[in-house]
C-alpha cells in the first residue's frame, strides 16, 4: 500500500471507530479487488486462484456497507445470515463477532464464501450495487464472509453435544446437505452415521469442484470437525445395493434417514459420436482430475486421464467453466468452451467466467455441437458447430436459441467434454419402494424435507434438481430440525 | 476401512485368487454382481473386479483377477495379512436367473471368474449346463475343477491344442447350438472379441445369449458415464444397467475402441511401478 492510500485508509478507520464515517465517504471507497494468482502462473498449477482479501481491504470493503436499515441482502442469502452485522463487525475489526454472527446461519462460511453465486443471490440485493445500477459494485459480501472464515479455520470452535440419545440417524451422501444434517443432529445428541459411496467424503465439493477454486483441505476440516463430534462415517458404502434404506430401518436401528445423494447422473447430448474416445462426460473428466488427482499422474496418481492439445466443453455453467479450466491446467494448449445462448444467458458465475477468460479459455457463444467427429481409431477428431441466433423468450425467460440453417463448421479437436447439466440417479427409486419421485426422478418432500416414507428426510440437489451448495445447506438446516423434531416426539 | 487378505493363491501364470473381509458385501451380493476396489486412497485408481464367491458366514468374498496392468499387478503383489484400502459394493445388476431348460455357459481365460457364479446359480434353478472354457494355452485354463463340478457337460478348449481340444471357443458352441435340441440360452463372458463372435455364433442359431461387459469404470455407482457402452442403439451405463446384456444388441466394436483409449497411458503407469517392483513376472 503507498503512502498516501495508508493515510487515508488510517483516517477512515478512525471515522469508522468514532461512528462519524458518513455514508458519502462510504460511497467512495472503491470496491476491494480480490488478490489472485497471475492468469499464467495459476493455469500451469491446480493451487487457489483467489487468494483471499488482506486484512486492510476487508476492513475498507466492509466499511462500503451503508448498515442500511431494511438490509435486502439477507433476504438473498438462501440461509439469511445476519450480513449486515457481520460487515459491520468487520469494519469495526471484531473479527470474532463477525464469525459468530455468522455460525448462527451457516456452518461452511469457508465454503460458500468461495463457491456461493453471490452476485444472484445477497449481493444482487444489496443497496450500494443498486445505488450504481451495477452488480460488480455491491458490498463483495461473499469474499468478506471468506475473510473471516478462513481466519478462524483452525480454530477450534466445535459445537457442544447435548447429552445422548440413544436416537440413530443415518445420512446418505456427505456433500454439503449431508455434512449440515450430520453436524445439527449429532449436536442435538444423537447417533450419527454417514454413509458415502465414494471412498473420500465431501460430494460434489471434492470430485467435482476443482482444487483451484475450492482447496479439498478446507472441506476435510470440516469433516473432521463431524468426526470430533462423534459423527461416525462409513465410505465405500453404497445405500440401496450394500445395503437399502428400508434395511437401514428395519435391521440397523436407524429411526430416521436423511438422503443427500446429489444430482448425479450425467446428461448426454444424444448426438452422432458421443461414444467416441476422447469425449467425456463433466463427472467422469472432473473426478479424474480432482478426486483421483490425475493432475499427479506420473508422480504418484495412476489414474489416467486423455493428454489433450485441443479441447471443446459444451455447456455455460459453472460445470463447463471449471472443466474448462481444469483442461487448461492438464496442459491442453487450447480450450474452447461452445453455449448456444449468448454470455448473458450463462448460468456459470460472473466470476468464474472472467477468470476462465483471463486464463485463455475461448468462448464460442451462439453455437452448438450437432455430432461430433472420429477418425480412424474411433477418436475424437473435430467438432460440427452449428450457429444459432436469439429469438423469442422461452417458458424459462430467456431468449430460446434458434439454429440457422445451413451454418455448419468444423473445429478441430481431440477432447470433448460434455457438460450440460446432472439428473437423478435412477439407484435409490430402483431400491426404494414407497419413495415418491417426481417425473425428473427427483424425491418429493414437503417444506420440512420430509418425503413419503415415515422418518425419511431428504434434501439437496436429489430434491432441487442440480442447485448450489447454500441451498442444499438450507434444505439440510430444514431437515435436520425436522428429524431433532420427529425423534423428539417418537 | 482397510479389508484384511485372509486367503490368496494363484490359479494360472498372471491369475490370482483372493478372499478379503467384506461382511456387508458378502450378505448383501448376488451373482453378476462386481465390486470396485482401490489399494489406496489417495492416488489409486478404482477397479472393478466380479465377486466370484462369498461367504456370508465368514464375512468374506472371493476376487479372481488377473494381473494386466499397474494397479491388478500391485494388488498381485499383496499377501495373507495386507489389507485393501476400500471396496465398494456389490454393484450392478444381478443375473437374471430362472429355469429356462439347457443353458451354454462359455468363458474365456479371466472371464471363467465370473461366469462360475452365474454357471452355479443357473444350476441351482435346475438348468442343464453345458460349460465350454477356453484359454491361450494351457497354463491360462481356470477354474475347471468348478465348472466340472456343476455342469452336466464340459468342454475344455485352447488356442495352440496345448490342452483340451485344439480350437476356439466359438466351435463347440457352434456345436452344441446345432444340435437338434438348441440351448435355451448362451451366457459367454470372456475378452471383448471372443464375447463378440460368441454372439454372432448364437445369433445364426436364434439363441439369446447374455454377454458380461467389462469396460473402463470409475465409480460404478452411475455417475461418471465412463462406462458406456451402445445397446440397441441406445446408451446404457455397464454399472448400473448392467454388467450384463443381450449380446445380440451389443455395439462391440464401438466398445473395444473405447476401452483402448488409455492404452499408451496404462502402460506408462505399468513401467513406472515395474521400475520400483520388479519382482512379479508381468514381462515375459
Ligand atoms: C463441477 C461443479 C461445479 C459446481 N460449482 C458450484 C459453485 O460454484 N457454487 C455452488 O453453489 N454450487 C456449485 N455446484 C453445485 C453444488 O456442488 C451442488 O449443488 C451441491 O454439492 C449439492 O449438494 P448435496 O448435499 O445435494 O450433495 P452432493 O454434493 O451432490 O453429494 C452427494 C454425495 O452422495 C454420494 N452418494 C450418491 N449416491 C449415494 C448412495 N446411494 N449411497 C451413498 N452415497 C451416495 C455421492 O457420492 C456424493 O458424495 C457445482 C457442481 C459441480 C458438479
Ligand atoms: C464389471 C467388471 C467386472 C470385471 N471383473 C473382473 C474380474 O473378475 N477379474 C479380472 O481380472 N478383471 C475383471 N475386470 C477387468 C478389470 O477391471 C481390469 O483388468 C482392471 O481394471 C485393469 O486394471 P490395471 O490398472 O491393472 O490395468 P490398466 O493399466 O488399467 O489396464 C491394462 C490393460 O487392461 C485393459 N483394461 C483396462 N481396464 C479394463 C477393464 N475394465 N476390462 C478389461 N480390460 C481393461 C487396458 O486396455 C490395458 O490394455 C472386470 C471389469 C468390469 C467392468
Ligand atoms: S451464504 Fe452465500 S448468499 Fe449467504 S451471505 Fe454468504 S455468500 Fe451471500
Ligand atoms: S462407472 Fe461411472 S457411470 Fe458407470
Amino acid at each position: 500500500m503507498t503512502e498516501s492510500k495508508q493515510k487515508s485508509y488510517s483516517e477512515l478507520r478512525e471515522k469508522q471507530k468514532n461512528g462519524t464515517l458518513k455514508n458519502s465517504e462510504r460511497l467512495k471507497i472503491p470496491p476491494q479487488e480480490m488478490p489472485a494468482q497471475e492468469p499464467d502462473v495459476r493455469k500451469n498449477n491446480v493451487e487457489e486462484v483467489a487468494l483471499g482479501y488482506t486484512e486492510e481491504e476487508a476492513r475498507l470493503e466492509a466499511m462500503r456497507c451503508i448498515q442500511c436499515k431494511n438490509a435486502p441482502c439477507v433476504e438473498g442469502c438462501p440461509v439469511r445470515i445476519n450480513i449486515k452485522d457481520f460487515v459491520g463487525a468487520i469494519a469495526d475489526g471484531d473479527d470474532q463477532k463477525a464469525m459468530e454472527i455468522i455460525q448462527q446461519n451457516q456452518l461452511l462460511a469457508a465454503v460458500c464464501g468461495r463457491v456461493c453465486p453471490q452476485e444472484i443471490q445477497c449481493q444482487a440485493k444489496c443497496t450500494v450495487g443498486l445505488r450504481y445500477k451495477d452488480p460488480t459494485m455491491a458490498v463483495s459480501i461473499g469474499r468478506l464472509e471468506r475473510f473471516v472464515a478462513d481466519k478462524f479455520l483452525d480454530n477450534d470452535m466445535t459445537p457442544k453435544i447435548a447429552p445422548e440419545t440413544g436416537k440413530k440417524v443415518a445420512v446418505v451422501g456427505s456433500g454439503p446437505g449431508g455434512i449440515v444434517v450430520a453436524g445439527e443432529c449429532r449436536r442435538a445428541g444423537h447417533d450419527v452415521t454417514i454413509f458415502e459411496a465414494f471412498h473420500k467424503p465431501g460430494g460434489v465439493m471434492v470430485y467435482g469442484i476443482p482444487e483451484f477454486r475450492l482447496p479439498k483441505a478446507l472441506v476435510q476440516k470440516e469433516i473432521d470437525k463431524l468426526i470430533k463430534m462423534g459423527v461416525k462415517l462409513e465410505c465405500n458404502f453404497l445405500v440401496g445395493r450394500t445395503r437399502t434404506v428400508k434395511q437401514l430401518m428395519n435391521e440397523d436401528g436407524f429411526q430416521a434417514v436423511y438422503i443427500g445423494v446429489g444430482a448425479g447422473l450425467p446428461k448426454f447430448m444424444n448426438i452422432e459420436g458421443e461414444q467416441l474416445v476422447g469425449v467425456y462426460s463433466a463427472n467422469e473428466y472432473l473426478t479424474r482430475a480432482n478426486l483421483m488427482k490425475a493432475y499427479d499422474f506420473g508422480k504418484g496418481a495412476d489414474t489416467p486421464i486423455a493428454r489433450s492439445k485441443k479441447v471443446a466443453v459444451f455447456g455455460g455453467g459453472n460445470v463447463a467453466m471449471d472443466s474448462a479450466r481444469t483442461a487448461l491446467r492438464l496442459g491442453a494448449e487450447e480450450v474452447y468452451l461452445i453455449y448456444r445462448r449468448s454470455e448473458a444467458e450463462m448460468p456459470a458465475r460472473i466470476e468464474e467466467i472472467h477468470h476462465a477468460k483471463e486464463e485463455g479459455v475461448k468462448f464460442l457463444i451462439l453455437q452448438n455441437p450437432k455430432r461430433i467427429l472420429g477418425d480412424d481409431k474411433a477418436r475424437v477428431r473435430a467438432v460440427e458447430c452449428l450457429r444459432y441466433e436469439l429469438g423469442e423468450p422461452d417458458d424459462s425467460g430467456r431468449r430460446r436459441p434458434v439454429p440457422i440453417e445451413g451454418s455448419e463448421f468444423e473445429i478441430e479437436v481431440d477432447t470433448a467434454i460434455v457438460a450440460i447439466g446432472n439428473g437423478a440417479n435412477p439407484l435409490l427409486q430402483q431400491t426404494t419402494p414407497g419413495l415418491k419421485f417426481n417425473k425428473w426422478g427427483n424425491i418429493e418432500v414437503d417444506d420440512n424435507c420430509k418425503t413419503s416414507i415415515e422418518g425419511v428426510y431428504a434434501g439437496g440437489d436429489i430434491v432441487l434438481g442440480a442447485a448450489t451448495v447454500i441451498l442444499a445447506m438450507g434444505q439440510g438446516r430444514i431437515a435436520a430440525q425436522s428429524i431433532n423434531e420427529y425423534l423428539k416426539s417418537g | 476401512m482397510p479389508h484384511k487378505i485372509v486367503n490368496k493363491n494363484q490359479l494360472s501364470e498372471n491369475v490370482y485368487r483372493i478372499e478379503v473381509e467384506a461382511a456387508n458385501i458378502a450378505s448383501a451380493r448376488k451373482p453378476g454382481q462386481f465390486v470396485i476396489v482401490g489399494i489406496s486412497t489417495e492416488y489409486s485408481e478404482r477397479i472393478p473386479l466380479t465377486i466370484a464367491g462369498a461367504d456370508a458366514d465368514k464375512g468374506t468374498i472371493t476376487l479372481i483377477f488377473q494381473a494386466v496392468g499397474k494397479s491388478t499387478a500391485e494388488m498381485a503383489n499383496l499377501e495373507v495379512g495386507d489389507s485393501i484400502d476400500n471396496i465398494v459394493g456389490p454393484l450392478g445388476q444381478p443375473t437374471h436367473i430362472e429355469k429356462f431348460g439347457t443353458v451354454v455357459c462359455v468363458g474365456g481365460g479371466i472371464g471363467n471368474a465370473p461366469l462360475l457364479p452365474i454357471a452355479k446359480g443357473l444350476k441351482e434353478a435346475g438348468n442343464k449346463i453345458i460349460s465350454i472354457i477356453g484359454a491361450r494355452t494351457k497354463e491360462l485354463i481356470i477354474l475347471e475343477d468348478e465348472f466340472k463340478a456343476i455342469s452336466d457337460e464340459l468342454t475344455v478348449v485352447t488356442d495352440d491344442g496345448s490342452y483340451g481340444r485344439k480350437a476356439l471357443v466359438t466351435e463347440p458352441l457352434k456345436e452344441v447350438c446345432s444340435r437338434g435340441e438348441k440351448p435355451a440360452l448362451a451366457v459367454a463372458i470372456g475378452p471383448t472379441p471372443m464375447m463378440k463372435f460368441c454372439c454372432l455364433t448364437t445369433k445364426e442359431f436364434d439363441v439369446p445369449t447374455v454377454v458380461s461387459l467389462n469396460t473402463i469404470m470409475i465409480d460404478g455407482t452411475g455417475m461418471c458415464g465412463g462406462c458406456r457402452v451402445e445397446v440397441g442403439g441406445e446408451t446404457k451405463f455397464v454399472c448400473v444397467d448392467g454388467p450384463e446384456f443381450d449380446g445380440h444388441k451389443v455395439n462391440f466394436d464401438l466398445m473395444m475402441k473405447r476401452m483402448n483409449a488409455y492404452k499408451d497411458l496404462e502402460q506408462e503407469a505399468l513401467d513406472k511401478y515395474k521400475e520400483h517392483r520388479c519382482k512379479i513376472g508381468l514381462d515375459k
